[in-house]
């Protein structure tokens, strides 16, 4: 049987933050090129997880991004490789749009190096894939926050990373630019980049190909979201009160009332 | 706000503020109490080319000097701490320089407006290891640089306590006292070309410096895991950037003494006027900061003619009002919203 490639494969990993534990003992891998979201009640531990795939804080145990472990990964090869959306940063008002995006490429260029050609063609395909093309001479102070967070996702694509981690990437978007995100995200994984992305909205987290489900800084659970049992996993963390349901071919989280 | 903010030529706000920088210095190489008349006879003149020249040129120069240092130290801090409030006065860093100077002075003895080389660079050395151990010291117990208020509030008391050692030492060494004080008001009126050339030099080294790490400024305003996650390598980063601020103020004020509120009103100054990158922004609040002391320079001079004022009298009462005032708009901007 061919085993299918992971892209982060997560073994025994332990977070405390501020002499807390917040991550236990968590086992978990993510396939290449595909999409995987993660779900959890608040305060589950995701967004510390996902801070530490992209190996932004300190952890014991061990993170493989693809074959060689992130910690002995350069600096500068980890941030080719790995493209990173944070949720609810304070962004200073002060840069241009085009300016935000372009520093997307910083991974690639050199202290003093100008942009090439190709960094301001990504920058203009990024911008034109979030539909934020227009805004490229605005300051980041003119825009609302769900244009703001299309300026952002804009950025974090034009890294052009293998892998590409978003918390909460929807938050602030109205329903027409979830859609498009969704159809990003497709895009993207079907030139197989991997995306791992932490959601809130449990129905918007079930189109992804797998879902990982936490509880109280464990992983409860991992499979294809397609599956009766990720189903049942996601009721279980929710304390049932949501139910997931079928709707014309599409897996849905309803209210249980 | 409108679009033309960010599309106004930062270029051209920089080549007009270098010719008010000139105009400015040339203004003050004319004015004083001969006026005019030493500029015209200066080349015929011996007495009026030696006012000129030694006393006017390079007191306007050196004020413009540290002023282009303090808004270049001011526009670093604000963007490294991500705090619009963050200044090399409100740091501490300021009371830290002069408390090297009269360290310095109590030690070895001499007169803070000395113009022999070696006395400069060994006093505005001693400003510079103040300056930094203030800013660390303001670091240390704001515990981090996130919280504004943390961060203004333990500047202001690590001012104020180091500002009292500087009384103490004043008060045990009488001699040390005299010098201090002009030195504590702020002052340019002593500055000769040895201190011009220091603080040209500084300057020309500290802009480059933060011309080449302005880009990890850019990364910072998207918010410290953005930045790490794009491969900047923050904490050496930061080291560097506060050693460029230190040695920025530190040499300003080893020069001028405590000059306030230049370093925070050139940056703001300058974002009011262009949204730009911080390669521009750097450069420009350098420009402005220059501008602003050549301003206040020619005021103190002229406000109570022939009387003096130290510059650091009419910087602090025209920077605290501008406090105020954007204290008080972002209040209302925010009740707005």
């Amino acid at each position: 049987m061919n085993l299918p490639k992971m892209a982060l494969s997560v073994r025994d990993l332990h977070v405390s933050l501020t002499g807390q534990n917040v991550l236990h003992s968590i086992d978990v891998s993510f396939v290449a090129g595909r999409w995987t979201s993660i779900v959890g009640p608040n305060g589950a531990g995701k967004s510390t997880l996902l801070k530490a795939l992209a190996g932004l804080i300190p952890v014991t145990g061990s993170i493989f991004l693809f074959d060689h472990e992130l910690v002995s990964i350069d600096r500068k090869r980890r941030a080719q490789q790995l493209s990173w959306l944070g949720q609810n940063e304070p962004v200073s008002d002060d840069l241009r749009v085009w300016d935000v995006v372009m520093l997307g490429r910083m991974p690639y260029q050199d202290w003093l190096d100008a942009p090439s050609a190709n960094d301001h063609s990504l920058v203009e395909t990024a911008l034109k894939a979030t539909q934020a093309w227009y805004w490229r001479e605005r300051s980041l102070s003119q825009l609302s926050g769900g244009e703001r967070q299309r300026v952002l996702l804009a950025r974090a694509m034009a890294v052009q990373a293998k892998v590409m981690l978003m918390d909460e990437p929807i938050a602030n978007l109205d329903p027409p630019h979830q859609v498009d995100w969704l159809e990003q995200v497709r895009c993207l994984t079907s030139q197989n980049t991997t995306v791992i992305s932490v959601l809130h909205e449990v129905s918007m987290a079930l189109h992804a190909d797998n879902m990982v489900v936490m509880r109280a800084g464990r992983v409860v659970h991992q499979g294809a979201c397609t599956d009766e049992d990720t189903h049942r996993a996601v009721e279980t963390v929710f304390d049932r009160r949501i139910a997931v349901h079928s709707l014309n071919g599409q897996w849905v989280a309803v209210p249980k009332l | 706000m409108t679009h033309y903010l960010a599309r106004r030529s930062p270029l051209l706000i920089a080549l007009s503020l270098l010719a008010f920088c000139l105009f400015g210095i040339a203004l003050g190489s004319a004015s004083g109490s001969t006026g005019f008349e030493s500029w015209f006879t200066a080349m015929s003149d011996d007495t009026a080319w030696q006012i000129v020249w030694n006393i006017r040129l390079p007191r306007s120069l050196g004020a413009c000097a540290a002023g282009a240092l303090l808004g270049l130290a001011g526009a670093l801090a604000q963007g490294l701490f991500r705090n619009p409030l963050a200044d090399p006065y409100l740091l501490g860093s300021a009371s830290g320089a002069s408390l090297g100077v009269a360290v310095a002075l109590a030690l070895f003895g001499g007169n803070p407006f000395a113009t022999e080389l070696l006395v400069r660079m060994g006093l505005t050395g001693a400003a510079f290891l103040g300056a930094l151990l203030a800013v660390l010291l303001t670091l240390v117990l704001a515990r981090g640089v996130h919280h504004t208020l943390h961060l203004l509030l333990a500047g202001v008391i690590v001012g104020v306590v180091l500002g009292a050692f500087v009384s103490l030492i004043t008060l045990f060494r009488p001699d040390v006292l005299q010098g201090m004080q002009g030195f504590l008001l702020g002052s340019t009126s002593f500055i000769g070309w040895t201190s011009c050339a220091l603080m040209l030099g500084v300057l020309l080294v500290c802009v480059v410096f933060a011309f080449v790490l302005s880009r990890v400024l850019d990364a910072l305003s998207l918010g410290e895991a953005t930045a790490l996650s794009l491969g900047v390598p923050l904490v050496s980063v930061r080291v560097a950037l506060i050693c460029v601020l230190a040695l920025a103020t530190g040499t300003a004020v080893a020069q001028t003494g405590l000059v306030a509120f230049v370093g925070l009103a050139a940056p703001h100054l300058i974002r009011s006027l262009v949204k730009t990158k911080n390669n521009w922004i750097v450069l420009l609040s350098s420009l402005m900061g220059g501008v602003l002391m050549l301003v206040a320079d020619l005021m103190a001079r002229m406000l109570l003619s022939p009387q003096e004022m130290p510059v650091g009298v009419l910087t602090a009462v025209l920077g605290g009002g501008y406090l105020i005032w954007l204290m008080y708009r972002s209040q209302t901007t925010r009740s707005l919203q």
